[in-house]
């Protein structure tokens, strides 16, 4: 995983609550097997409307989306962590994320940010009024800045580590070997098999 | 303090506990689908790494399988090759498969507790969001994104973050002809898609207690559209009556160790939960949804509401798009709804009562010319079964399409779709907006309200039909 430190850079605002994972990449995309080539798959519906966000020239190039509350709703698809991300977005702030869908952006190194509705509501203001506005995501001092805007955000201390590091979660997993090991050791002999090896 | 059932299960299953960190989770089954595990694999490969145990992994085939001439090759080039891309890793990595034709073949969710692998106070994960349909046998299940399945696949454990803990207390009884669809569908409505965002739901109280444990999987299996993690319920006589002789159960002496381990998985009278919900169940009714997403509902004998009684303005504009995308308008009744495709399946309600409870409407009756209907058993057994009970007779002779076992419909990756613009009754879990095709407009519903609205042409309860018939001969 690519680590992140901070990013800047302009701002797509996708003002709609409750933006689903089929809306970020619709099911007919999801038979691909591999993590890339998703980008033209990203809010596929959406985009067929000329107006839509996403189609503006004046936000191409962008690569913060501020969206509304409840973003990555739905199914547990990664593939729209990874549509996003082929896309060329680096960080999504949101007032509220699915979980699995923030679960899944945090392991692939895209930032999920939580703010405030109002700030949010601000970020929109701003980005619409003027599309060359930048935003700036910084992870080390936990901020995001903009003009006339500067909110802290949370992001709980092992996670925000990983993600500075850009440290893969197997390789840490696989250090605790013998503790997996003894586990298995004591786990009672009525659960399960899916097969005799 | 006392401990939750959810907290319980957690805690038998810490494999290292450190301050400031994740706990290591250990994962009792996982179970792997096409559609979310190829990259995983991939991942492996890469970093030349194996299945750490086999032996607690399965996979089936359903997101794309057809369901029509199944024998054939799969027509869509790129459904082939995610299939035979999940063959292929499973033979390289000793996974159990059972593919498309196999008896054991079906909706994950299905297979996993009819094999009897899905049992009380074990720990479950799929590449899926419904994974939270395990949580009825009282364990903890939930859905992981592909990062999440090469982990398992390669250490047997995740690190998770604790969940927080809501009770969902359902008092008192369901009325006469009210299912566990429109009870979870009630549920979604009262405390919103991102109501349970962080938490594992524990559904309790008389009214769940009395459930069967298919009606039980139909409620774990929506907590997701709650935004919850995953939803559980105490494991109980029914569940235990439920699980024996099962393939996967235990047997002898295992089985008595198991039940006694299973009776201590109740959460204790002095626990405390993060929240609690009570619902009174003698005041729900047949419930549909109106919107695009599965919190947007409601009661069958109500109206569509005007999105400007919605306070929140957030709520607001998305019933103003709902209702756009939907093509409706505020004040028309529900019933009046007229649609075009019925579908009956899914993890949500493709077990074989929710067929039986279909068929017990259409029995004698017909479907209304206007409409097609697809019934799609979740699993291969649930096909065998409804089929020796001739409940495929009773949907063939009222009109509706009897098909094999998948996904189908619920999500459209295989040729089962809505074209832009129809409409359909669905009991499956997601209305969003061009979940069943690009353009199709969803209504979820129960297999009885699906039932009934195939034979009128518009939503309805199997109580519209009664009055018809009374009128008019059944059959007629
Ligand atoms: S039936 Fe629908 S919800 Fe269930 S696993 Fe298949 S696609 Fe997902």
């Amino acid at each position: 995983m690519e680590a992140f430190t901070t990013h800047t850079g302009r701002v797509v605002p996708l003002r709609r609550s409750n933006v689903d994972t089929d809306q970020i990449i619709p099911a007919h995309w999801l038979k691909k097997v591999t993590r890339d080539g998703f980008e033209d798959g990203l809010f596929e519906a959406w985009r067929k409307d000329p107006e839509f966000v996403l189609n503006q020239p004046a936000h191409s190039g962008a690569t913060v989306l501020v969206a509304g509350s409840d973003f990555g709703t739905g199914s547990s698809r990664e593939h729209a962590v990874w549509a996003l991300q082929n896309y060329g977005f680096k960080a999504v702030i949101s007032s509220r994320f699915a979980d699995i869908f923030r679960g899944n952006s945090l392991k692939n190194g895209l930032l999920t940010v939580v703010l405030p509705p109002e700030t949010v509501e601000r970020l929109w203001e701003l980005t619409e009024a003027d599309p060359t506005v930048e935003v700036t995501v910084d992870l080390v001092e936990r901020k995001v800045l903009a003009p006339g805007v500067d909110a802290a955000f949370e992001l709980d201390e092992n996670a925000r580590w990983r993600l500075l590091e850009g440290l893969d979660d197997i390789s840490l997993t696989l250090r605790e070997a013998d503790s997996i090991a003894e586990y298995e050791a004591n786990r009672p002999v009525h659960k399960p098999r899916t097969q005799t090896v | 303090m006392g401990r939750t059932l959810a907290e319980k299960v957690w805690d038998d299953h810490v494999v290292r506990r450190a301050e400031g960190e994740p706990d290591l989770l250990y994962i009792d089954l996982h179970l792997l689908h096409e559609v979310t595990s190829p990259q995983a694999f991939d991942g492996l490969r890469k970093s030349d790494r194996t299945v750490r145990r086999t032996d607690l992994t399965l996979a089936t085939e359903d997101h794309n399988t057809p369901t029509l001439d199944i024998d054939k090759p799969i027509a869509d080039p790129v459904s082939r090759v995610q299939l035979e891309t999940l063959r292929k890793n499973c033979a390289d990595f000793g996974v159990r498969l059972h593919p498309l034709g196999d008896v054991e073949q079906g909706v994950v969710h299905v297979v996993g507790p009819q094999l009897g692998l899905t049992q009380p106070g074990t720990t479950v994960v799929c590449g899926d969001s419904h994974t939270s349909t395990h949580g009825a046998f009282g364990a903890l299940a939930f859905g992981i994104g592909t990062s999440q399945v090469e982990h398992v696949l390669a250490t047997q454990t995740l690190p998770m973050s604790p969940f927080r803990t809501m009770a969902i207390t359902v008092n008192g009884e369901l009325p006469e002809g009210v299912t566990a669809k429109d009870l979870i569908l009630a549920v979604i409505a009262r405390i919103g898609t991102g109501g349970g965002q962080g938490y594992v739901l524990e559904y309790r109280g008389e009214a769940i207690e009395k459930l069967s444990m298919e009606a039980r999987m139909t409620i774990c299996n929506m907590s997701i559209e709650a935004g919850a993690r995953a939803g559980m319920i105490a494991p109980d006589e029914t569940t235990f009556a439920y699980l024996r002789g099962r393939e996967h159960a235990p047997q002898g002496e295992d089985w008595d160790a198991a039940v006694d381990y299973w009776r201590t998985l109740r959460t204790d009278a002095d626990a405390v939960f993060d929240h609690e919900v009570v619902i009174e169940a003698g005041e729900l009714a047949p419930f549909v949804t109106w919107g695009t997403n599965p919190g947007q509902g409601a009661p069958l004998s109500a109206s569509v509401p005007d999105p400007a009684s919605f306070e929140d303005a957030g709520e607001r504009l998305a019933a103003e798009k709902a209702l756009e995308y939907m093509g409706l308008s505020a004040g028309q009744p529900l019933r009046e709804v007229a649609v075009d495709t019925v579908f009956v399946g899914s993890c949500t309600n493709g077990r074989i009562e929710d067929l039986r409870a279909a068929a017990e409407v259409l029995q004698g009756r017909r479907v209304a010319d206007s409409i097609r209907m697809l019934v799609v058993p979740g699993s291969v057994r649930v096909s065998l079964e409804a089929v020796a009970e001739g409940l495929d007779k009773v949907f063939t002779a009222a009109g509706a399409e009897w098909r094999h076992a998948g996904c189908s419909m619920c999500l459209g990756m295989n040729p089962d779709q809505l074209a832009p613009g129809e409409r359909s009754a669905s009991t499956s879990n997601r209305n969003f907006e061009g979940r069943q095709g690009k353009g199709g407009r969803t209504h979820l519903v129960s297999p009885q309200v699906a039932a009934a609205t195939a034979v009128l042409g518009h939503l309805a309860a199997p109580s519209d039909l009664s009055a018809l018939s009374d009128a008019t001969p059944a059959g007629v």
